[in-house]
C-alpha cells in the first residue's frame, strides 16, 4: 500500500510537472492571488506582529482545548442545540447519517468544508439515497467533474472558463453559448437556488468555534453558507476540534488574518456567527441545530508537543499558493484531502506515516510556506521531524539505510573521503566520456533526466589548496 | 575586525566546484585576511540530516566541531551549509554535551556575503565584472540566515556589472538536496520555470551564494541550450580590474 501510495503520487506528480498548460492556469490564477494578498498584507500596520499574536491566540487555544471546548459546547445545549462528539471519520458521518435517516431527509445542501471531505461525509450520505449539493461555486463545479476539491480555498481553481462551459453544457442540460462567466454564474445560481429551496438539511463547516460566545464563525464569499445555514429545516456543523479561538474579540484579528492570507480581501463578504437553533420569535433559521466536533487523530497530534502547533492552522491556503511543489503539481496529484505544505505535515498525523512519508520528502524545505503562514507554523521544519520520525521508526528502506551509513563512514573518514571523491569523479568522467551519462549503468542517472551531466573537475578544492593556496 | 579566518568548503563545493573555493581564498586573501583551511573537513551533514538521518549525522556533526572548535570566524561560501551549522547544529545535538559548543560555534560561522557585510563591513571589495549579471536567492541564505539584502549590495558595487531584477528571484530553483533525484521530475519543472525567470531577463549571467542550486540550474541550462552561465557570487567578486 504504501508503494502504492508513493508510486501513484510520483506517477501523477511527474505528469502534472510536465503539463504545461496546467502550469499556465495556476500561474494565472495564484499570479491574481499574490498581487491582492501584498495589497492585503500592507493595510496591517504590522504584519509580522499580528502574526505573532495569531500563533499566540492559537497556542493558547490548543493548549486548553479540553477547557474551551466544553465551554463552547455548554453554550450550543443552553439554546437547544446539540452537539455531537465524534472520534472518527466514521462516527461523525453515522451520526450524520442517523439524524438524516431519522428525519426524512432526502436532499442536503453543502457549504464549503474541508472537514467533510476529510471524513467523506458526501458518500455515506449518498450511499442512503440522499442527493448531497455543493452550493460553494468552485465546489459545485469540482463535483460535477466527480473530483475531489483541488484547492482548499479555491477548489476548482485548475480549471479555466472554456472548461467550464463544456462542462456545464455536458451535467447542467443546458446548452451555453460561449464561456461569458456571468452566463455561468447564473446558470449555476439558477440551479443551486433549487436546492436550497428543496433541501430539509444544510451542512457546513466552522472557520472557526468561538468558545467564549458559543457560537461558529463562517467565512464566505457567495452567499451560500447563509442560504445553507438558515433556510433547511436542520442544520448541521461539522468542524475539527482545532478551530478554537477563545475570545469573540479575537475574530477582529482571525477574520482578517483568513482574508487576507486565504484571498487578500480585508474581510470576506460574509461573516456569520451561528450558535444554535431558531429560537422563539424569530423568523427564519433551523429548527434543529447540531455540531459535530471531529478529532479524527487530532487528539493524537496534540500530545505530539514538537508538532502540535500544526493544529493552529486556519485552512487559508496560503501555504499551498506560494508552494513551488504546489505550483507545478497540483492539489490532485497529493491523493490526500490536504494538498501542500499543511496536507504533507498534517496527512501523515491523520492517515499515518507509514503511507504518507512521502510527501514529507516532495519538498525542497525552501521555507516558503513557513514565510507566509499566518499563524506562524513551522512548516518546512515540520516536513524534516517528518522525515527524522520516518527514519527513527524504521520505514525507510534498506538501500538507503545502507548508504547513509556508508555516507557516515566515508565523511568521518578524511582520507577515504577524498579517495572516495577522486574515484567518484574520475568514474563519471569515464563513463560520460563513452557516451553513457543517463544510461542505465549511470550512478547519476535521476539527476542527468533532464539535466545535463554535471562539470567532473580532475582536482578537488583540497588538492588545489595543498599545491597552490596552503604556501600563501 | 578579524584578521584570520578559517575556511569551510562544503563538500560539493570541494568536488565539483573547485574553483568557487579558490575564488573565496582569493577575495578574502586580498581583502587583507589570513585564510586557514583545516583539511580534515569533509561534510557538515546535510544530505543525512535532511533525509531524516540524523543519527548518523550527529558524529558528523561532532566531527565539524571538532575541526572548526578553535576557529575564530568560519567562513562558507554556502548559505545552505551555513544554516546546518548555526541553525541545525543545536537541535541535531540538543541532548549532546556538545550543544553548547554547536551555539557558539554557530555563531562564529558566517556565509560568505554575511561576513564581509555584517563583520567585515565591506560592501565595496574592489571586483570588477563587467557584465549582466541576474542575481537567484538561494532559499536558506534568504529564509533561514535572513539575508535578503547583503549578496545585492555586494553586487551593486561591482565595477562594470548591471544588475537585472529577476521575477520570483526569490523561489526556490528546485534543487533541495536528495528532493532533485527523489523528484526529479519536480525539481526540473520548478527548474525549467526558473530558467525561464532567468533567460527573461536578457542576463549573460546568473549568480546565487549557493554552488549547489547553480550547479542544478547550469544542468537545466545547458539540456536547453541557453546561452547563461551560472556562477557564484564569490567567483564575481574575486574578479579584479584586468
Amino acid at each position: 500500500m504504501s508503494a502504492t501510495r508513493a508510486q501513484r503520487f510520483l506517477h501523477d506528480a511527474a505528469i502534472k510537472s510536465a503539463d504545461l498548460v496546467h502550469r499556465e492556469i495556476i500561474r494565472h490564477g495564484i499570479d491574481s492571488y499574490d498581487a491582492a494578498v501584498l495589497r492585503g498584507r500592507a493595510r496591517f500596520k504590522d504584519w509580522q506582529s499580528a502574526r505573532r499574536k495569531c500563533q499566540q491566540i492559537k497556542q493558547d487555544a490548543i493548549n486548553h482545548l479540553d477547557k474551551y471546548l466544553l465551554q463552547f459546547e455548554e453554550k450550543v445545549i443552553a439554546r437547544g442545540g446539540h452537539v455531537f462528539w465524534a472520534e472518527d471519520a466514521e462516527q461523525a458521518c453515522t451520526y450524520i447519517t442517523h439524524v438524516a435517516g431519522q428525519l426524512g431527509v432526502r436532499n442536503v445542501v453543502k457549504s464549503k468544508s474541508m472537514v467533510t471531505e476529510e471524513i467523506h461525509l458526501s458518500p455515506a450520505l449518498e450511499k442512503l439515497g440522499i442527493k448531497v449539493w455543493e452550493t460553494d461555486l468552485g465546489e459545485f463545479i469540482v463535483q460535477l467533474r466527480n473530483e475531489p476539491p483541488y484547492h482548499i480555498v479555491t477548489p476548482a481553481m485548475h480549471l479555466n472558463r472554456h472548461q467550464i462551459s463544456d462542462l456545464f453544457s455536458e451535467k447542467l442540460g443546458e446548452r451555453i453559448s460561449g464561456d461569458d462567466p456571468g452566463q455561468l454564474v447564473a446558470l449555476a445560481r439558477r440551479k443551486l437556488r433549487q436546492a436550497f429551496f428543496s433541501a430539509e438539511m444544510g451542512i457546513s463547516g466552522a472557520n472557526f468555534i468561538v468558545a467564549d460566545a458559543g457560537v461558529i464563525a463562517i467565512s464566505t464569499n457567495e452567499g451560500n453558507g447563509r442560504l445553507c445555514t438558515s433556510v433547511p429545516r436542520i442544520h448541521v456543523v461539522v468542524t475539527g476540534i482545532e478551530k478554537v479561538v477563545p475570545r469573540l474579540e479575537d475574530l477582529a484579528l482571525f477574520w482578517p488574518m483568513l482574508a487576507t492570507s486565504g484571498t487578500g480581501q480585508p474581510i470576506t463578504t460574509y461573516s456569520t456567527l451561528i450558535g444554535g437553533p431558531r429560537r422563539p420569535g424569530e423568523v427564519d433559521g433551523p429548527e434543529e441545530f447540531h455540531v459535530v466536533l471531529v478529532d479524527n487523530g487530532r487528539s493524537k497530534l496534540l500530545e505530539d508537543a514538537e508538532q502540535r502547533e500544526v493544529l493552529h492552522c486556519i485552512r487559508c491556503g496560503a501555504c499551498l499558493n506560494i508552494c513551488p511543489v504546489y505550483r507545478h503539481i497540483g492539489g490532485h496529484a497529493y491523493g490526500t484531502t490536504y494538498p501542500g505544505p499543511i496536507g504533507s505535515v498534517l496527512t501523515p498525523h491523520l492517515n499515518g506515516l507509514e503511507q504518507f512519508k512521502h510527501l514529507s520528502y516532495a519538498s525542497s524545505l525552501c521555507g516558503a510556506c513557513t514565510s507566509v503562514c499566518p499563524v506562524s507554523i513551522d512548516l518546512h521544519h515540520h516536513l524534516l521531524h517528518n522525515r527524522r520520525n520516518a527514519v527513527s521508526q524504521g520505514k525507510t528502506n534498506f538501500a538507503e539505510r545502507m548508504s547513509f551509513r556508508a555516507w557516515r563512514f566515508v565523511v568521518l573518514h578524511p582520507r577515504i573521503y577524498r579517495l572516495a571523491g577522486w574515484l567518484g569523479r574520475t568514474t563519471l568522467r569515464l563513463l560520460y566520456r563513452l557516451g553513457l551519462a543517463g544510461s542505465i549503468l549511470d550512478p547519476m542517472r535521476p539527476w542527468n533526466r533532464g539535466r545535463a551531466p554535471m562539470p567532473l573537475p580532475t582536482e578537488s578544492f583540497r588538492s588545489r589548496w595543498r599545491r597552490h593556496l596552503a604556501a600563501n | 575586525m578579524p584578521s584570520r579566518v578559517s575556511l569551510f568548503v562544503p563538500c560539493f563545493v570541494d568536488q565539483l566546484t573547485p574553483e568557487v573555493g579558490v575564488d573565496t581564498v582569493k577575495l578574502l586573501r586580498r581583502l587583507g585576511y589570513k585564510v586557514d583551511f583545516p583539511e580534515d573537513q569533509t561534510c557538515c551533514g546535510q544530505p543525512a540530516f535532511n533525509t531524516g538521518y540524523w543519527s548518523e549525522t550527529r558524529p558528523c556533526a561532532e566531527k565539524f566541531l571538532r575541526v572548526f572548535g578553535d576557529a575564530e570566524f568560519v567562513v562558507c561560501p554556502s548559505g545552505s551549509c551555513t544554516t546546518m551549522v548555526r541553525n541545525f547544529y543545536p537541535e541535531l545535538l540538543s541532548s549532546s554535551p556538545s550543544r553548547s559548543e554547536a551555539i557558539a560555534l554557530g555563531q562564529r560561522t558566517f556565509e560568505l556575503s554575511e561576513f564581509l557585510v555584517k563583520i567585515a563591513g565591506k560592501i565595496d571589495v574592489g571586483a570588477t565584472f563587467p557584465h549582466n549579471v541576474t542575481y537567484h536567492a538561494s532559499c536558506h541564505g534568504l529564509r533561514e540566515l535572513g539575508l535578503r539584502d547583503e549578496p545585492r549590495q555586494l553586487l551593486l558595487q561591482v565595477r562594470g556589472l548591471k544588475l537585472l531584477d529577476m521575477l520570483r528571484c526569490d523561489e526556490c530553483c528546485g534543487f533541495g538536496g536528495t528532493f532533485a533525484t527523489k523528484f526529479s521530475d519536480i525539481s526540473v519543472a520548478m527548474g525549467n520555470s526558473k530558467a525561464d525567470n532567468i533567460a527573461v531577463t536578457g542576463a549573460e549571467f546568473v549568480t546565487a551564494t549557493d554552488s549547489s542550486c547553480l550547479l542544478h540550474l547550469q544542468g537545466i541550462l545547458n539540456k536547453r541550450n541557453l546561452q547563461v552561465r551560472t556562477i557564484h557570487l564569490a567567483s564575481i567578486l574575486a574578479q579584479e580590474r584586468a
